[in-house]
């Protein structure tokens, strides 16, 4: 396989990217806390995707995030965003201290993500901006001989956006192989479980020319793997569809049913750090 | 014959001519030309359609610099999420369609991708207000009004080739994003290049005079000069003011304009609710000006299919339709 511009970074320590995730899942819960709700479910769904991403994959530097050849992540669900400032305090971006300010007014830490906020390379709250944004950041990079590589993120509930089959187009059209898209499918949307059937979604990306693999994103070794088999220089845009458990980490909230906005009681909260604390890293399930 | 080739060199001007109008000289595709010579002076300008790179003049730039040209299809959603993802990169993106299709689909994308984040993405918008005889689908009628209520966006309707020609260059030079009709084709040469300046906001006197004052954007300030022209053989002294920028919106320009005349006339390629003659009347009212004011513009409707002199004709983006408004037709 050729790897030649996407240097593999050192040998994955899963133990390190276990304990990454099991920390970033904390975080998520002391943000919530603070306004006694948020996207928690969604963000401990891809809190093994992102370990994986930001302290494995991901060339950049917490402390130059406008350097012009970092690799980029585009976070295009913009709600999601209480899962990206955990992994950016995990990185140092932020100091711990400032996550119980999450959704608060004046707070950098919005419930959705805005550009303004240190480490966001896009705003992201209106769905279906991500990948067409993501496919102008390839080909500029491309453009400009950068070594850089974009990864974007986006849904399941997301790919009902026309917008995002655009881009599919564009990604295959251009063979945009340093990009990839990683797909959460955690089967939820605002209005419930996913409301139009939106399988089979690999057979969909590779049908728009992405060399597309389908894994358990919430298994942080196959994460870690799909994404090392991802730096193919191949001519192909690559696709991750992820499948993940909303809430995973958290039994109690694992057994909730599927909610868009997960609700927890105001008492419920020094009980799910708990739960999370005496669970182990990379046993969160 | 006579009227056979003006007929036919009528047919090559895309956005029309008013019979009224003395034919003058043009220039073909002063967009592309423009941006072909940009390209050259400066490495980061990239340009993009969405499968009307031929219908809105892009070509020279793709003929010049075709590694910096990305077609991205039928696809005006993503055509403009692309070129924010460039300017994220550093780059300076054109990005072309036709305006019906940059405001009305891709508007999520201008106002999100690229407004909010205050990125330099240059939106070129063929088939401006009635330029087209495709009926509802494809004239822009309300495209600069929709485009005026984005934050940070800054919106032109450019008047002939010299205009575009300098707005597309002021567009480029502009560190954030810019909405720009676009006039194709054979353009005409209203305005001497020789010394000519555009600059972004600032509205323009191009004709003095105090009985009555022509307040115009895009190609109707053409025929506002026309019109003031013909006034003068009648004893009637005519003003024209050049707005080519709706937004940032001159209203110092316009309040201190409209002062120095009896009456005003608004005109433009565009519904008149929502466009140039509301922001005229909100300048005056802010400034304590009250003048008769009388408004040529496009009708809240959809306008039919049909040869654009003839719509033209029938929706008075003319200049005996200036002429009459000025001499107060009662309309």
């Amino acid at each position: 396989m050729a790897v030649s511009r996407n240097h593999p970074a050192a040998e994955p320590d899963f133990a390190q990217l276990r304990a990454h995730a099991h920390r970033m899942r904390r975080h998520m819960l002391v943000m919530a806390r603070g306004p006694g709700q948020g996207y928690v479910g969604q963000g401990l769904g891809i809190a093994d995707a992102l370990a994986a991403i930001y302290f494995h994959e991901l060339r950049w530097d917490p402390a130059d995030l406008a350097a012009s050849d970092r690799d980029r992540f585009v976070l295009s669900t913009g709600h999601y965003s209480i899962a990206l400032w955990a992994a950016l305090a995990e990185a140092g971006v932020f100091p711990l201290d400032e996550l119980s300010s999450y959704g608060a007014d004046d707070s950098r830490l919005d419930m959705s993500t805005l550009d303004t906020t240190p480490g966001v390379e896009m705003i992201g709250g209106s769905l279906g901006h991500g990948l067409g944004q993501a496919i102008g950041m390839a080909l500029g990079l491309r453009l400009a001989a950068s070594p850089a590589r974009v990864f974007c993120e986006l849904s399941d509930g997301e790919m009902q956006e026309g917008a995002t089959w655009e881009a599919a187009m564009a990604g295959g059209h251009f063979g945009l192989d340093d990009l990839v898209a990683l797909i959460d499918c955690n089967g939820i949307q605002a209005d419930g479980p996913v409301v139009l059937q939106m399988e089979p979604v690999a057979e969909k990306w590779r049908a728009f020319g992405w060399d597309t693999q389908e894994i358990d994103g919430n298994d942080i070794e196959a994460v870690v793997a799909a994404l090392e088999r991802a730096r193919a220089n191949d001519g192909k845009p690559h696709a991750i569809v992820l499948r993940t458990k909303p809430g995973f980490g958290l039994p109690t909230l694992e057994a909730r049913d599927k909610a868009h906005f997960l609700r927890v009681d105001p008492g419920e909260w020094d009980a799910l750090l708990d739960e999370l604390d005496r669970s182990e890293p990379g046993h969160d399930g | 014959m006579t009227d056979r080739i003006a007929a036919e060199r009528t047919f090559g001007r895309a956005m029309g001519v008013d019979e009224a109008t003395g034919l003058r000289p043009t220039i073909e595709a002063p967009f592309g030309k423009t941006l072909a010579v940009l390209g050259r002076e400066r490495p980061e300008i990239v340009g993009l359609t969405a499968d009307l790179g031929k219908y809105t003049d892009i070509l020279p730039f793709r003929d010049a610099f075709p590694e910096r040209f990305f077609n991205m299809g039928m696809a005006e959603q993503n055509l403009v999420a692309a070129a924010a993802g460039l300017a994220r990169t550093g780059f300076v993106p054109f990005a072309t369609t036709y305006g019906v299709f940059a405001s009305r689909r891709a508007f999520d994308y201008v106002a999100i991708a690229c407004a909010h984040s205050n990125l330099p993405v240059k939106i070129i918008a063929g088939l401006p207000g009635l330029t087209t005889g495709y009926g509802g689908t494809h004239q822009a009628i309300e495209d600069t009004g929709l485009m005026s209520l984005i934050p940070n966006l800054v919106v032109i309707d450019p008047c002939d080739a010299t205009e575009i020609a300098a707005a597309t260059r002021a567009a480029a030079d502009h560190p954030g994003p810019v909405y720009m009709r676009l006039l194709r084709g054979q353009v005409p040469v209203v305005f001497e290049p020789d010394g000519f300046v555009f600059e972004i906001g600032k509205a323009r006197r191009v004709r003095d005079g105090g009985d009555v004052g022509f307040i115009a954007t895009g190609f109707m300030t053409e025929r506002a000069l026309d019109a003031a022209a013909l006034l003068e053989r009648q004893g009637i002294s005519a003003g024209v003011l050049h707005v080519p920028t709706l937004k940032p919106f001159d209203a110092e320009a316009v309040a201190a304009f409209a002062g120095s005349v009896q009456r005003l006339v608004t005109a433009e390629n565009h519904v008149v609710r929502g466009g140039l003659a509301s922001l005229v009347a909100e300048a005056l009212f802010d400034h304590g000006i009250s003048r008769p004011l009388a408004r040529i513009g496009l009708p809240d409707r959809y306008i039919e299919c049909g040869a654009v002199p003839t719509l033209q004709r029938r929706y008075r983006l003319t200049t005996d339709a200036l002429v009459g408004a000025a001499l107060g037709d009662g309309r």
